[in-house]
């Protein structure tokens, strides 16, 4: 009879009463169930206050710069992003692309491997990459976090070890592999070939998380994975699905860093991997997993770059805008765990 | 009349424990068996063994009279056992369609949904609502609300719709209203007297004897690994059903 005395039935009225009686309360609702509103809001503000202190920022070739430096983090984003809604975190997503794009500009360009067949051999890196992580998180049952840790410092190595520190540059590859470089004008702005591919990776994610079982699977597995396994989902299944998906952005990733850069360096992108977390949590995608859509991670790319851009126009020290990333960080997760309230 | 679902001398030990003794349970149609018993009398081993969660040593389980061989809870579940537990039933972010179909979604036809795999999301909600008000749950108005946004009760209601639609022969539930508070556990009772009214039989697994007495048919008593009795709620008083799951009365 315990069960039945206690706090429940209070704790239950106070729902009743307060969750959906003030506007506090009740707007925490709505960015709950829309979680890409809030970086939506964030880079709407961020864009008037850092136009309004320096007019340069919205001109269409800043616009158009930021888009262009966004490409890179924000496809690893991608990838981030569905390692996250699992529950998950992937450390080793920077490191591993950077070894891929690697593999691509050394076999074509010392090898003499052609461009196209480099790009595929590069993609079975990502895949290699994704199915090593996904055999160890599913089969050995390690923690994520633990796990990419690991293969972070064996993809550093790895990388280091094959291209023995050298960078190629972009003229000594086939022109395939720079292609993502290209410009494109549209008007008076100028995107690259990269920033088309990312977005058309944000648009095949964002159809195969919303609309299909394989992407409720992957939000009902981060959620609570239990409860997954007992509806009768393969909950290794789609871990193993997600590592090897995060594989094969990130391998896209390499070909639009080779083209962003007009290089491949062993040594670049060491901030990559961390601004990937930062783009997935600013754009509104629960750590604990389960919730969040893509497009906020697009958002919160694109925050962290306008937040850069800006703060630098408006004569800041670099430093500063270290710093304002970090307290947006904090801010975003400090929401986030205001928002998940909606549940007690 | 065959028994929808019957099991005849299981017996499970785990080492040198007996977890389950020869109990036989035969649940008839349209009927609500409850199973009570202390800890250890060997209630979950018995649930688990029914749902597939546990394979018995020896003794067989028929399914409206044919043996059946469940090795993981799946192969229950695709027989048409399906079973709510108490606290794993729901994944809290998605919404209460996509609860009720996790794990067994539509597609639209043609070349939509063969090969591009995309979801039926429409479809799925208005059978979610049909399926809902048939099982006469009228707690859930809304099916696109997320289920955490919904009270425990509400829930509970979701992870039995769920158990129950789609034409399964048997409901199991564990412990249904245990974490939940004194109105919602009657939401639920309710809900297990209108499977019954629809001819779906329940096994209920619970602690709370005035619930047993409300809503079974007929009572199991495990004790010590053995089923003590099988009794009524007209034929023992609740004094009497503790009298033999404690042991200090013969059934």
């Amino acid at each position: 009879m315990s069960a039945f005395t206690g706090n429940v039935p209070s704790q239950d009225l106070a729902e009743e009463f307060l969750d959906r009686s003030t506007p506090l309360s009740r707007l925490r609702n709505i960015l709950h169930r829309y979680p890409a509103i809030s970086p939506a809001v964030v880079l709407i503000v961020a864009i008037i206050v850092f136009g309004l202190i320096n007019p340069r920022f919205v001109y269409p070739a800043n616009l158009s710069l930021i888009t262009q430096q966004v490409a890179v983090v924000g496809t690893l984003a991608l990838a981030q992003t569905l390692i996250i809604l699992t529950a998950g975190i992937d450390l080793s997503v920077g490191a591993a692309m950077i070894f891929s794009s690697m593999v691509v500009a050394q076999t074509a360009a010392v090898n003499g491997v052609p461009g196209g067949l480099a790009l595929v051999i590069g993609l079975f890196v990502g895949l290699a990459a994704g199915a090593l992580n996904g055999f160890l998180v599913t089969r050995l049952r390690l923690p994520p976090f633990i796990v990419t840790l690991g293969t972070l410092n064996v993809f550093i190595a790895l990388t280091l070890l094959y291209s023995n520190g050298a960078t190629i540059r972009g003229a000594e590859m086939p022109s395939i592999l720079t292609a993502t470089g290209l410009p494109i004008a549209i008007g008076d702005v100028r995107i690259t070939v990269g920033v088309i591919v990312m977005l058309a990776l944000y648009i095949v994610v964002a159809f195969m998380l919303g609309r299909t079982a394989w992407g409720r699977h992957v939000y009902a597995v981060g959620d609570d994975k239990e409860a997954a396994r007992l509806a009768g989902i393969s909950v290794n299944k789609v871990l193993m699905s997600v590592y090897l998906a995060a594989g094969v952005i990130l391998a896209i990733g390499a070909w639009v860093q080779i083209g962003r850069t007009n290089a491949a360096s062993p040594n670049a992108g060491i901030d990559l991997n961390l601004d990937s977390i930062t783009a997935v949590v600013i754009g509104g995608t629960s750590l604990f997993g389960g919730r969040g859509v893509v497009w906020g991670t697009l958002l919160g790319a694109l925050i962290v770059g306008v937040f850069r851009s800006g703060l630098s126009l408006a004569g800041l020290d670099v430093l500063y805008q270290t710093l304002a990333v970090g307290v947006l960080i904090i801010v975003a997760v400090s929401v986030d765990q205001w928002i998940r309230k909606v549940r007690a | 009349m065959t028994a929808i679902l019957e099991a005849r001398s299981l017996v499970k030990t785990y080492g040198r424990v007996v977890g389950l003794d020869g109990v036989s349970l035969q649940l008839m149609a349209g009927e609500v068996l409850a199973i009570i018993g202390d800890n250890g009398a060997g209630k979950s081993t018995l649930i688990k063994c029914l749902t597939g969660a546990e394979v018995p040593d020896e003794g067989e389980i028929l399914l409206e009279g044919k043996p059946v061989n469940f090795k993981r809870p799946q192969d229950a579940r695709n027989a048409g056992i399906e079973t709510v537990y108490q606290n794993l039933a729901v994944s809290p972010a998605l919404d209460v369609a996509s609860n009720l179909y996790l794990g067994r979604e539509e597609r639209l036809s043609g070349v939509l949904g063969t090969v591009f795999r995309v979801l039926d999301t429409k479809g799925m909600r208005v059978r979610a609502r049909e399926e809902l008000s048939r099982l006469g749950i009228t707690t859930l108005q809304d099916v696109t609300v997320p289920v955490e946004n919904l009270s425990g009760g509400q829930r509970q209601a979701v992870a039995v719709a769920r158990a129950a639609a789609f034409g399964s022969k048997v409901v199991v539930l564990d412990e249904p209203t245990a974490a939940l508070g004194v109105r919602e556990s009657k939401q639920v009772i309710e809900l297990v007297k209108s499977l019954r009214d629809r001819g779906i039989p329940v096994i209920l697994i619970s602690h709370n004897m005035p619930q047993v007495f409300e809503v079974a048919d007929r009572i199991h008593i495990q004790r010590l690994g053995k089923c003590a009795a099988t009794i009524t709620p007209k034929s023992h008083s609740m004094t009497d059903a503790v009298a033999i799951m404690t042991g200090a009365a013969a059934a």
